[in-house]
């Protein structure tokens, strides 16, 4: 039987996290995750929602070390948590905040954990056990499970650290803006600080001014983890950021001029990670430099009727991806965005057929449809060429929705979906309309829905 | 509107940067000063925030902190934004 321990790069007596501008060592990391793992009460999954990056690593080791799953939500609305309570009904929380979570066992993480004497040995976890469970949204409304186990994510940080050597950074410090609880969070903040040897900070950095801060008070050499969303951000402001040895980003296509602007303002390299939560990270790419992407290693590519599929040792199960992938050979590719019917805000991804049928379930709703606005799509249709992606990778693309509710506002909708989906998504603007001009198959024609949103734009009838 | 919920000058100014900012669909006006911008009132996410805080950084050269004394209570309201620009902008 395979097994791979906890940590496996950070010698005794190294930093394994920093919180609050405290080193924290592997011994205490391992002290802790000790104590947390005999008080978690016994249930076979966890849902951790640690907004703290250590305390969340130590949640998921103690997870871990008793033999649970750590479930990842992609957010935390009340109807996502009820509905995976009814598909895990072992589920507990794991939080350190008071929110309520009504219909959940939670357990608080303790403000002092109570060490042993002796100094604890590195758990050692079996390949095949089941570690995390990310989801991704089903047609029918219910997340889809996508379960990766120990071994599987080990493998791939392996492959993530070897292409990005990693190993030249030595015990760099990790930072990052992007939540944990996501498969890209996962693998390049905890996962890889875990494999690497690396310096785990705690804080997740939102505002330019405080990843600046946070930056320049990390011992180089840096690596920092973020989205194109931020990257834009924290270039727009013309304040010089600190050194930067490594820049990680991914969930959205990174527009090449912006990977060159940060490479020269950040002084070192920045490589865009391609994946999905059904199947993690699949390759890399250094974004100033390539538009083509290189597989890690382990990882094959092959294409049939149905689309793109990848298999390898970081995939246990060979997995359909869900984006349009011109393969160059079995290692190598252009991406060349979503397949129809898929959205993509912020990085955040969905389905229109899931919004629809969240949409459609709501009392008071006869008929309802998310679209995409017309420019999200054009730059979606122009991404085969080479350079178009540039001003349409930089603006964030909001749904808008044309719903049929009499007697009902657009607050109301807009209150009922805040319940059921990502705050992403909420369109912007609900537009209330008689009906929706539906052909005789059922289908919104894309001219009519272009129609649709130009009347809009002129104030016609939305909210 | 009641006399609170009129906006100042200032408040004005800054919801029309929002406005602006995020392409919104509602004039300027309409915009309660002492509505919350998140959750029930304008529906804002955390996108929206790093957007706004842009915004804000280029127009009134103030940048927000996260350790900011309480960052909820900042964009609670336009009302509580636009003090909070206006104490660190004599700062």
């Amino acid at each position: 039987m395979t097994a791979h321990p906890l940590l496996q790069a950070h010698g005794p007596g190294t930093i394994f996290a920093s919180r609050s501008g405290q080193p924290i060592s592997v011994d205490t990391f391992l002290r802790d995750v000790a104590a947390l793992a005999a008080l978690l009460p016994d249930r076979g999954a966890m849902v951790n929602l640690c907004p703290d990056r250590y305390r969340f690593a130590v949640g998921f080791a103690a997870a871990l070390c008793r033999g649970q799953v750590n479930l990842l939500p992609p957010h935390d609305a009340p109807d996502l948590l009820e509905q995976l309570r009814t598909d895990y009904p072992e589920l507990y929380c794991l939080t350190d905040d008071a929110s309520p979570k009504p219909g959940l066992a939670v357990f608080r993480y303790p403000s002092m954990l109570q060490h042993g004497k002796a100094s604890p040995a590195i758990p050692v976890i079996a390949a095949e056990q089941p570690a995390a469970v990310l989801f991704t949204s089903g047609s029918t409304g219910r997340p889809r499970p996508h379960a990766r186990s120990w071994g599987e994510l080990v493998s791939s940080a392996l492959a993530e650290g070897k292409r990005l050597d990693i190993a030249a950074l030595g015990s760099a410090a990790l930072l990052g803006t992007v939540p944990h609880q996501h498969s890209y969070g996962l693998e390049s903040l905890l996962m890889l600080a875990l494999r690497h040897g690396l310096t785990l900070h705690a804080e997740r950095l939102f505002f330019p001014a405080d990843i600046r801060a946070e930056l320049a008070a990390a011992a180089r050499p840096r690596i920092l983890v973020t989205t194109p969303v931020h990257l834009r951000v924290l270039l727009a402001e013309p304040e010089t950021p600190p050194p930067v040895d490594m820049v990680l980003c991914a969930t959205a296509p990174l527009a090449t001029h912006l990977a060159r602007e940060a490479e020269a303002r950040f002084a070192g390299a920045l490589f865009e990670i391609y994946g999905c939560s059904e199947a993690g990270q699949i390759a890399a790419r250094r974004t100033a430099l390539t538009e083509e992407w290189r597989c890690l290693d382990g990882i094959t590519l092959r294409r049939d009727a149905t689309g793109v599929w990848a298999s390898g040792e970081p995939i246990a199960v060979e997995t359909l991806l869900p984006d349009v992938i011109e393969l160059r050979d079995a290692t190598r590719f252009r991406l060349h965005g979503r397949i129809a019917d898929m959205v993509n805000v912020a990085g955040k991804r969905t389905s229109l057929v899931h919004l629809n049928y969240h949409l459609n379930a709501i009392d008071g709703v006869r008929d309802g449809a998310f679209v995409l606005p017309d420019e999200a799509g054009a730059d979606e249709a122009e991404a085969d060429e080479a350079e178009t992606d540039e001003a349409g990778a930089d603006a964030v693309s909001r749904l808008a929705a044309f719903v049929v509710a009499p007697g009902r506002s657009a607050e109301y909708i807009l209150g009922q979906l805040r319940r059921r989906i990502d705050a992403a998504f909420l369109p912007r603007p609900i537009c209330l309309v008689a009906e929706l001009p539906r052909n005789a198959l059922g289908k919104l024609p894309r001219q009519e829905i272009q129609r649709m949103i130009a009347d809009a734009r002129k104030g016609l009838g939305c909210d | 509107m009641s006399d609170q919920a009129t906006q100042t000058e200032r408040e004005q100014q800054l919801a029309r940067l929002i406005v602006k900012t995020l392409n919104l669909d509602i004039p300027v006006s309409e915009i309660d000063p002492e509505a919350p911008l998140f959750g029930e009132g304008l529906g804002l996410d955390s996108i929206d925030v790093l957007e706004i805080a842009l915004a804000i950084s280029q127009n009134h050269g103030v940048q927000l902190r996260s350790d900011d004394q309480n960052n909820a209570a900042i964009f609670q309201s336009l009302r509580s934004l636009s003090e909070h620009i206006q104490r660190a902008r004599t700062i």
